[in-house]
């Protein structure tokens, strides 16, 4: 079998390539390994919880409406390291450039890691840099990895039945955002990526409340991290469409495109499950904040396996983890 | 058999090309197909506007429900 | 919402047997399948698939000749549901070739204006509602490096073909809005079957269902318009006009089905020139139908996908044969992920 785009695309496909490439015996130095695939690891020392993350990114194009290939690195790292409760406190950046790139644009690229950085209190501490020839590689490739402290870990198996699911605002921006720009649907600036820094977010709304589980809905988008929590707790889910919040330009946008802003990446909000009795609390702790202001309550854990959508009609349909990347559709 | 959104035609320029907005989202369509004032709507699909809408609210889905409704109380 | 709930429960009152009604259209599945409107239809009420969006009719020849003009290094532009539906040797993603997925023709066409030295093809696929933005660009006489794979099909003449079929459990069918947008409805007051234009918004096709259950329960047939605010009588007069000024019907096969006659759409000899087909000297080969596809029977509503031998054997979502597994709604595709679902 050989590797193709399908199986680096998240969902199924990609889990039959990660079963090859997380087959190694030595994957766990103490508390959470490899073999639990979160969005980070958890390494207990004297008496701390460090956690660790690590992340490719590649994105086409590298710059965007609201973001480049900085930011995303940057706060897809930082992100990860939040999603398990993680303050982040150092980063490293492994980067490969093709020969020929432009020093100007890595300059940009650069400073606006250095943005994302700043508003959380992150450094970048260590790094890596290779040149190619243009023949091996058109576009720059960066890696970022994070180590964080956890006062409480959070893990993406944590939900328990009667839980609140708490999406911290409008799905969808980012995967609609690139999608536009790069297949040449020109809605210039008007649909952003969302993508930001989660931590300083994620910190107000574990102070506020018992926190079961959270994931950050990246590569497969809601449908795809909202699964893999049900799945990992062992748990169903009931999702109201009516509360799911979405800018109007990208439910246009996802309309005219033919895809389910349910299934395209976000790059700044997190899908959390949270304990009934603080989900409101937890919900005014989100809002309080300028990346959470459109956070709301948006379904519930049941007893069963899986995830269903209550539609506004009153009707009820499987959420599923989509196969392979969204494409534009006609039909 | 077709995605097609409705949209209202903001702008229209030289070479039969239109400004419209679906709803907080504006982008440049092909007007080739129909003969379109600015301020009217139009429904669009694949990048080109392939008809004209009339926006008599009497053609609303809730209208026609009540008219058929109606006619079958008689 | 609160209409389309009114007109549920009417629904609801009225239908007293059990109704199958057929609609044509990729673009209705999806909006079916995305208000999860089966379930809350009356039990003895059921809607299903017929053959009606470009990503399950186009035959397997046909993405065989798109995958044979990546090949000769030409520029492929499609729309994105083409890229995965399989071709005999792969398909257009797994091609490894230049394919671009464009919104439209006219973005195609410009990408022939910038690059010259580019042999650009699209790939021409869709219904009465797509055709015409082909024609419109084809009379703007775009650059010589661009030309056209026509695969586009024609609704009535596959509407035409099932009834003909014989036995079909079907008591009636949901129009597709935007090819009536286009095309307008007169064409199919020729069949006597209950016909209903419907919209695409669920309160939109409740209401479609709604007056085609009325049309059953009178023992009645006509063609009625639910979606007035987007479809007239006679549709969009200039979009007919140009659409068979550049194309002529011609006899074509569909996927799962054998050769409908003049259910296709061609360039007419003058335009020629953009016809990829002649410029490449490319055959569009028969490729035939996997004998124990049933799927044309499913479409019918006379058999059920389980009843194939195939299905979820040699025919799965990942490994699809005839289209009822190939549409991202169709059928097979449903039954199968239904069917995964309850084991």
């Amino acid at each position: 079998m050989k590797v193709n785009l399908m199986h680096g695309a998240g969902g199924e496909v990609m889990g039959e390539l990660l079963r090859v490439i997380t087959n190694l015996e030595h994957n766990n130095a103490g508390g959470i390994g490899l073999e639990s695939l979160d969005d980070g690891a958890v390494i207990p020392l004297n008496g701390q919880n460090i956690v660790f993350t690590t992340d490719n990114h590649v994105v086409s194009p590298i710059f965007f409406p609201g973001g480049d290939i900085g930011r995303i690195a940057v706060c897809g790292t930082i992100n990860d390291l939040a999603m398990m409760g993680g303050r982040p406190i150092a980063l490293s950046c492994g980067m490969v450039i093709p020969e020929g790139f432009e020093v100007a644009d890595l300059e940009r690229i650069v400073a606006s890691m250095d943005a994302a950085l700043g508003e959380c209190g992150a450094n970048l501490v260590t790094g890596d840099t290779k040149v190619l020839e243009r023949s091996a590689l058109d576009t720059i490739v960066v890696n970022t990895a994070g180590i964080g402290v956890a006062e409480r870990v959070v893990r993406d198996n944590g939900l328990s039945v009667g839980d609140k699911i708490i999406v911290s605002g409008t799905i969808g921006d980012h995967g609609i955002a690139i999608m536009a720009h790069r297949e040449g649907f020109d809605f210039g600036g008007q649909i952003r990526s969302d993508v930001a820094p989660l931590w300083p977010l994620v910190e107000k709304a574990l102070a506020a409340g018992d926190i079961h589980a959270m994931k950050d809905p990246t590569r497969g988008g809601f449908a795809n991290a909202i699964n893999e929590m049900a799945r990992k707790s062992g748990v169903g889910i009931v999702i109201e469409e009516a509360d799911l919040p979405f800018r109007a330009s990208v439910r246009s946008a996802a309309g005219m495109l033919g895809l389910d802003p349910l299934e395209v990446a976000n790059e700044g909000k997190v899908v959390m499950g949270v304990a009934p009795h603080d989900a409101e609390t937890v919900l005014a702790a989100l809002r309080s904040h300028p990346y959470g202001r459109d956070a709301a309550i948006v379904g519930e854990v049941v007893e069963g396996s899986h995830v269903v959508m209550r539609t506004a009609i009153g009707g009820e349909r499987f959420i599923e983890p989509p196969v392979g990347d969204p494409v534009p559709r006609v039909c | 058999m077709c995605i097609a959104m409705p949209a209202e035609v903001l702008e229209i320029k030289e070479g039969n090309i239109g400004v419209v907005d679906f709803g907080d989202l504006q982008q440049e369509v092909r007007l080739d197909l129909v003969d379109v004032k600015v301020g009217e709507f139009v429904l669009v699909h694949v990048g080109f506007a392939i008809q004209r809408l009339s926006r008599e609210e009497g053609l609303e889905t809730r209208e026609v429900f009540r008219q058929v409704y109606a006619a079958m109380e008689e | 919402m609160a209409v389309g709930k009114e007109i549920l429960d009417t629904l609801h009152a009225l239908v007293d047997r059990d109704i199958t009604l057929m609609h044509i259209c990729g673009t209705h599945e999806a909006a079916i399948a995305r208000a999860g409107l089966r379930s809350v239809l009356p039990e003895r009420l059921k809607i299903v698939m017929g053959p009606g969006c470009p990503v399950c009719i186009t035959p397997q020849g046909e993405i065989d000749a798109a995958l044979d003009l990546v090949e000769r290094d030409c520029t492929i532009a499609t729309y994105g549901d083409l890229l995965r539906v399989p071709g005999t040797k792969g398909s257009l993603e797994s091609s490894g070739g230049d394919v671009r997925v464009v919104q439209g023709i006219h973005k195609a066409a410009e990408i022939a204006r910038r690059e010259p030295d580019r042999e650009v093809v699209f790939i021409s696929v869709g219904f009465e509602t797509t055709a015409p933005t082909v024609a419109a660009t084809i009379l703007s006489r775009p650059p010589e490096n661009f030309s056209i794979l026509s695969c586009h099909r024609l609704v009535p003449p596959a509407m035409a073909w099932l009834l003909g079929q014989g036995e079909a459990s079907l008591d009636g069918f949901l129009l597709p809005g935007h090819v009536c947008a286009v095309m307008g409805y007169e064409e199919y007051e020729r069949f006597p079957v209950p016909q209903v234009v419907a919209g695409f918004e669920p309160e939109d096709i409740l209401l479609g269902l709604l007056m085609a259950v009325q049309q059953v329960r009178e023992g009645a047939h006509r063609v009625e318009n639910a979606y007035p605010r987007v479809v007239t009588r006679e549709g969009n007069v200039k979009a007919k006009r140009l659409m068979y000024e550049v194309f002529e019907p011609y006899d074509v096969e569909w996927r799962g089905f054998p050769v409908i006659p003049a259910s296709g759409l061609r360039l007419k000899p003058e335009f020629e020139g953009y016809d990829a087909q002649k410029k490449y000297d490319i055959e569009i080969r028969h490729v035939d139908k996997h004998s124990a596809c049933i799927c044309d029977k499913v479409l019918r509503g006379i058999a059920r996908p389980s009843d194939c031998k195939l299905f979820g054997k040699v025919c799965t979502p990942r490994t699809p044969v005839g289209p009822c597994m190939v549409s991202h709604e169709g059928a097979c595709k449903i039954w199968h992920l239904y069917e995964s679902r309850r084991a």
